[in-house]
């Protein structure tokens, strides 16, 4: 509950007009992309500058209410659900794209900002921001440096965090601080850009950033390889890497994903193989044309029954808007759909695919898979219907044994989903008590009073997949 | 205000009404936000996006919320345009979750006298009665024509009208005269031998306010090589009474147009009104709970087509179509493209003419705000979404802004006039171009006129 006296206070700041605490208006803002997760803030506050973001976080931290700093929501670690009540940020007047810098090559943009945007904008100058997470389209830069998003092109290029230069701050306490710069070098003292970003809003808020760009490579091209054996498309992964050659794009999809997806895409993808992989290659002409060559050999030596180079660009855009939307479709299967996030060496893709088909096997689920082979990142992904609560134990289990043999292959709980509420139960198992108590040494000495994002990254108990609801 | 009981009577109802698997169906990707035009032009605001309005309705189902103002006020802002449900990976048929919640509200709130009075008037009285659609448009037609359109508008009167009506008022297509509104012909030949034989739905606004929209169709589908059926026993397609939550009557309409149709040996049903061909596209859904009705709407609705896939199939735009050289956008109908899924080939046939320059406007495929009785109803988000579109139709320079529904086709001209186009830019719709074409081409040959009818 927030006290009158600080809704009075709270409504002075950004107007009554950007505050909302009707039910109706508290309710859209209780729930992301996290499937089961749902809990209803007290209100929801929409600041138009980083003054005001200050303003609010000192009143919050004086009353001390929870503040949750929202994107678009598409997070799939129930990183915005406001497990703990308290007030849900929106950041939809600040979206800005501030400056391109084209002699320095960065941009500086508001947190709002739709990923999608800024990469066209960036474009448009021909400069290039690499990261893309399948939910470019909506997803915002505030809500991609606070998860760390990776995409499809995180083998050769990296993660968000590889273009996070500078970032504008404000702290629990209400303090601005501003990190790093258009600076290529600078090892003036921690380097708190990179605390920040994947800090899920725990640590502070993100009001601005500026960002690192690149030149656009010189050319593109998308192929196709088939396999009627899923554990042959996985060895292509590791031979590929092996042979040094590091393409843009390498992405796993199984037979029961491309059936979905093909059914919601209809690009006339096969669906009567069991696996695909998506290879891309981008730079100066004659090196794309070499690794797609080699890159082809290497697939038919694994036993691809066919590989084939998309013959335009409207057709490679059609093969990766089809991979952007493998989650969404796998949710025509079944009501609930419940994706995880995997991550292992890549040169154990192979053992990892084999292990989640035994362990679906074994608790006789349907667990399709797809992900970026190319970073070892999978998402099997659980069609299910949340009303069957024997199902859904059995759910639960099996995703606790794919953790389990992630972390036995040297891999983790999540690539590029974050934390959350959602795997915070798991973390322990990633890092031993000593790194949890690295951690929350970090928390507590940015955030005392735990007013950001609450309940998240950190597991209060062992509550694990439970509809919460305030 | 709905009071508690109407509330906990529309919770109720939810419950068991609503579709909970297409609710749950719903993942909360956000894929759809992007194409919402009143998530855009709210300011991104999650209520007024189709992932927010649809945990609305979910949230009233799972008795989290009270099915208040604000869920109401969220409802009645959507359009109904269906953009979300072409995006959603999940396939999620938001239409119809939003056709029941409404049909739910609409049934369970007691609204005020004059409303409930004017809704059973257009519904109930006005709308399902052809002769009464035409006494009303012969009113029309001589309020335009004996001059007293010209007096109201000269003193001033329509200033008592709320704006949103008074702007309706001045874009009013003329209407035939009440001779001019006669009965239908039953059959029509084709030009040449019968390459197909169809059946042709008149609509019932179509069929009186723009009637020779009509009768451009019907010669457009003879000069394509079909033989017409034209039903008289039909009668109007029962969208508004969907989508305005008049469930019940709609269902009485859908039955009545099945029976008008279904003993017709025809290929296809051929409809002119993107609103009007995608209701009767689902049919199917709106009796499925009718065993009776249930595969004769089936059957119904698996013959319906739009006039401009007919066209492209019978190679139409293969004849010599001619106009005088004009620049030509394309404003989709939201229905035509997202239920009939109808985009190419209105472009198709578009580009086919001699003298048209086509240029795609930005976001054509957005809708314009019309959105069936919308436009009055909403007019303030109506009109900002309008003014955005013509934005966009100005950029192209388009002097002819073609449409192919009658709702679009109104609202165009409201924006035409709201940009202050008037003198330079018109608004058509498709049919009525493709024969001005096809008479145009005529012409040049030196060959007497082509229209005509039976
Ligand atoms: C269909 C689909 C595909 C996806 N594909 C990918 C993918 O390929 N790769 C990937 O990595 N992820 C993917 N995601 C997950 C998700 O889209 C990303 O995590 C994305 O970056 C979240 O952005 P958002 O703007 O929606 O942030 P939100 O979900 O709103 O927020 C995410 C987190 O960031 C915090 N946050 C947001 N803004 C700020 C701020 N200004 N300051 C501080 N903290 C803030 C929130 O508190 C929350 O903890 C996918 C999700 C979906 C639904
Ligand atoms: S795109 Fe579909 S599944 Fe995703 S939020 Fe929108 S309606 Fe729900
Ligand atoms: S029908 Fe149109 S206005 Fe309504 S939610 Fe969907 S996209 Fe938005």
């Amino acid at each position: 509950m927030i006290p009158n006296e600080a809704k009075k206070r709270l409504i002075q700041i950004v107007g009554a007009e950007n505050y909302d605490d009707t039910k109706a208006g508290r309710l859209v803002y209780s729930y992301d992309a996290t499937p089961q997760f749902q809990s209803l803030p007290d209100a929801v506050i929409a600041p138009r500058n980083t003054q005001e973001v200050a303003e609010i976080a000192k009143i919050c931290n004086e009353y001390r209410i929870p503040i949750v700093p929202r994107g678009s929501g598409t997070n799939l670690c129930a990183g915005t659900c406001p497990v703990e009540g308290g007030i849900v940020l929106l950041f939809k007047h600040m979206n800005r794209i501030l400056e391109i810098d084209e002699e320095n090559l960065t941009a500086t943009v508001q947190p709002g900002v739709i990923t999608l945007d800024l990469m066209k904008a960036v474009e448009g100058k021909g400069l290039f921001y690499p990261p893309d997470p399948g939910s470019m389209k909506i997803s915002t830069i505030g809500g991609n440096i606070s998860e760390n998003s990776g995409g499809l092109r995180g083998l050769k290029y990296g993660v968000t965090r590889d273009y996070v230069l500078g970032l504008e701050v404000v702290l629990a306490n209400g303090d601005v601080i501003r990190t790093g710069g258009k600076l290529a070098k600078d090892v003036a003292g921690y380097d708190l850009t990179r605390l920040f970003v994947g800090s899920e809003g725990t640590l502070g808020i993100v009001t601005e950033a500026t960002l690192k760009l690149i030149p656009m490579p010189e050319t593109k091209q998308t192929m196709l390889a088939l396999y009627q054996d899923l554990e042959a498309a996985a060895r292509s992964v590791s031979k590929i890497i092996a042979n040094q050659i590091i393409p843009a794009t390498l992405e796993f999809l199984d037979q029961p994903t491309l059936e979905v997806v093909e059914d919601y895409a209809r690009i006339g993808l096969p669906t009567d193989v069991k696996a695909v992989l998506l290879i891309e290659q981008d730079g100066p002409k004659e090196v794309v044309e070499r690794d797609m060559k080699k890159m082809a050999d290497i697939c038919r030596s694994e036993q691809a029954v066919s590989v084939e180079l998309a013959r335009s660009e409207e057709e490679a855009e059609a093969l990766r808007t089809a991979r952007r939307a493998a989650l969404s479709a796998l949710a025509r299967l079944k009501p609930t759909t419940i994706l995880e996030d995997a991550t292992v060496p890549r040169s154990e893709i192979a053992k990892m695919v084999k292990a989640i088909n035994e362990i679906a096997a074994k608790y006789q689920l349907k667990i399709c898979t797809f992900g970026h082979a190319g970073d070892g990142n999978l998402h099997p992904t659980c069609p299910t219907d949340a009303r069957n609560r024997e199902e859904m134990e059995r759910v639960e289990k099996a995703f606790e044994e794919i953790f389990a043999k992630a972390i036995e292959l040297g891999g983790t709980i999540t690539g590029e989903h974050g934390v959350g509420a959602m795997k915070a139960p798991y973390l322990e198992w990633k890092l031993g008590p000593a790194g949890i108590a690295a951690m929350k040494a970090i928390k507590q000495a940015l955030d005392p009073n735990n007013i950001m994002n609450p309940g998240k990254v950190f597991a209060k108990s062992t509550r694990k997949r439970v509809v919460v609801t305030r | 205000m709905t009071s508690k009981t109407d509330q906990a009577l529309i919770q109720k109802a939810f419950q068991e009404r609503m579709d909970e698997d297409e609710l749950m169906n719903c993942m909360r990707c956000g894929f759809c936000l992007p194409s919402c035009p009143t998530y855009i032009e709210s300011g991104q605001q999650e209520a007024q996006s189709p992932r927010g309005r649809i945990a609305l309705m979910k949230a009233v189902v799972d008795g989290l919320i009270e099915p208040d103002e604000e869920v109401e006020r969220s409802l009645s802002l959507c359009l109904g345009c269906r953009a979300c449900e072409q995006v959603c990976p999940s396939g999620v048929r938001y239409g119809h979750l939003l056709e029941e919640a409404r049909d739910i509200i609409a049934q369970h709130k007691r609204m005020p006298l004059h409303v409930r009075l004017v809704r059973k008037f257009v519904f109930a009285g006005l709308f399902p009665h052809q002769e009464r659609m035409r006494k009303a448009a012969s009113f029309l037609g001589w309020y335009q024509r004996s001059g007293l359109q010209t007096l109201v508008r000269k003193t001033g009167l329509l200033r008592l009208l709320p704006a949103s009506f008074r702007q309706m008022e001045r874009v009013l297509p003329d209407v035939p005269t009440a001779k001019e509104l006669k009965n239908r012909p039953h059959r029509l030949n084709p030009d040449g031998s019968a390459k197909k034989r169809v059946a042709f739905f008149t609509g019932c606004l179509m069929d009186t306010m723009f009637m020779t929209t009509n009768d451009a169709t019907m010669r457009l589908l003879q000069l394509a090589g079909c033989e017409v059926i034209i039903p008289p026993s039909q009668g109007c397609c029962g969208a508004l009474h969907g989508h305005g939550g008049e469930k019940e009557l709609a269902k009485e309409l859908a039955k009545r147009n099945i029976a008008a149709f279904e003993q017709l040996d025809v290929e296809y049903i051929v409809t002119n009104a993107g609103g009007c061909g995608a209701f009767l596209l689902e049919y199917d859904h709106l009796l499925k709970d009718d065993p009776e009705w249930r595969d004769r709407a089936a059957a119904f609705a698996a013959k319906i087509k739009d006039i401009s896939e007919v066209l492209v199939e019978l190679g139409f735009h293969q004849l010599s179509l001619r106009v005088a050289p004009q620049t030509v956008t394309y404003q989709d109908s939201c229905h035509l493209r997202n239920v009939m899924r109808t985009a190419a080939a209105p472009r198709r046939l578009l580009q086919a003419i001699e003298g048209v320059e086509f240029r795609e406007m930005k976001d054509a495929d957005r809708c314009c705000g019309s959105a069936g009785i919308y436009n009055l109803v909403e007019p303030e988000m109506s009109m900002q979404i309008l003014d955005y579109k013509m934005e966009m139709a100005k950029q192209t320079r388009a002097t002819t802004i073609v449409t192919a529904n009658p709702g679009c086709l109104l609202q165009m001209k409201l924006g035409i006039e709201r940009a202050g186009l008037t003198e330079s830019v018109r608004a058509v719709h498709l049919v009525d171009l493709l024969l001005e074409a096809a008479e145009g081409a005529q012409a040049a040959r030196g060959e007497e006129r082509i229209r005509q009818t039976s």
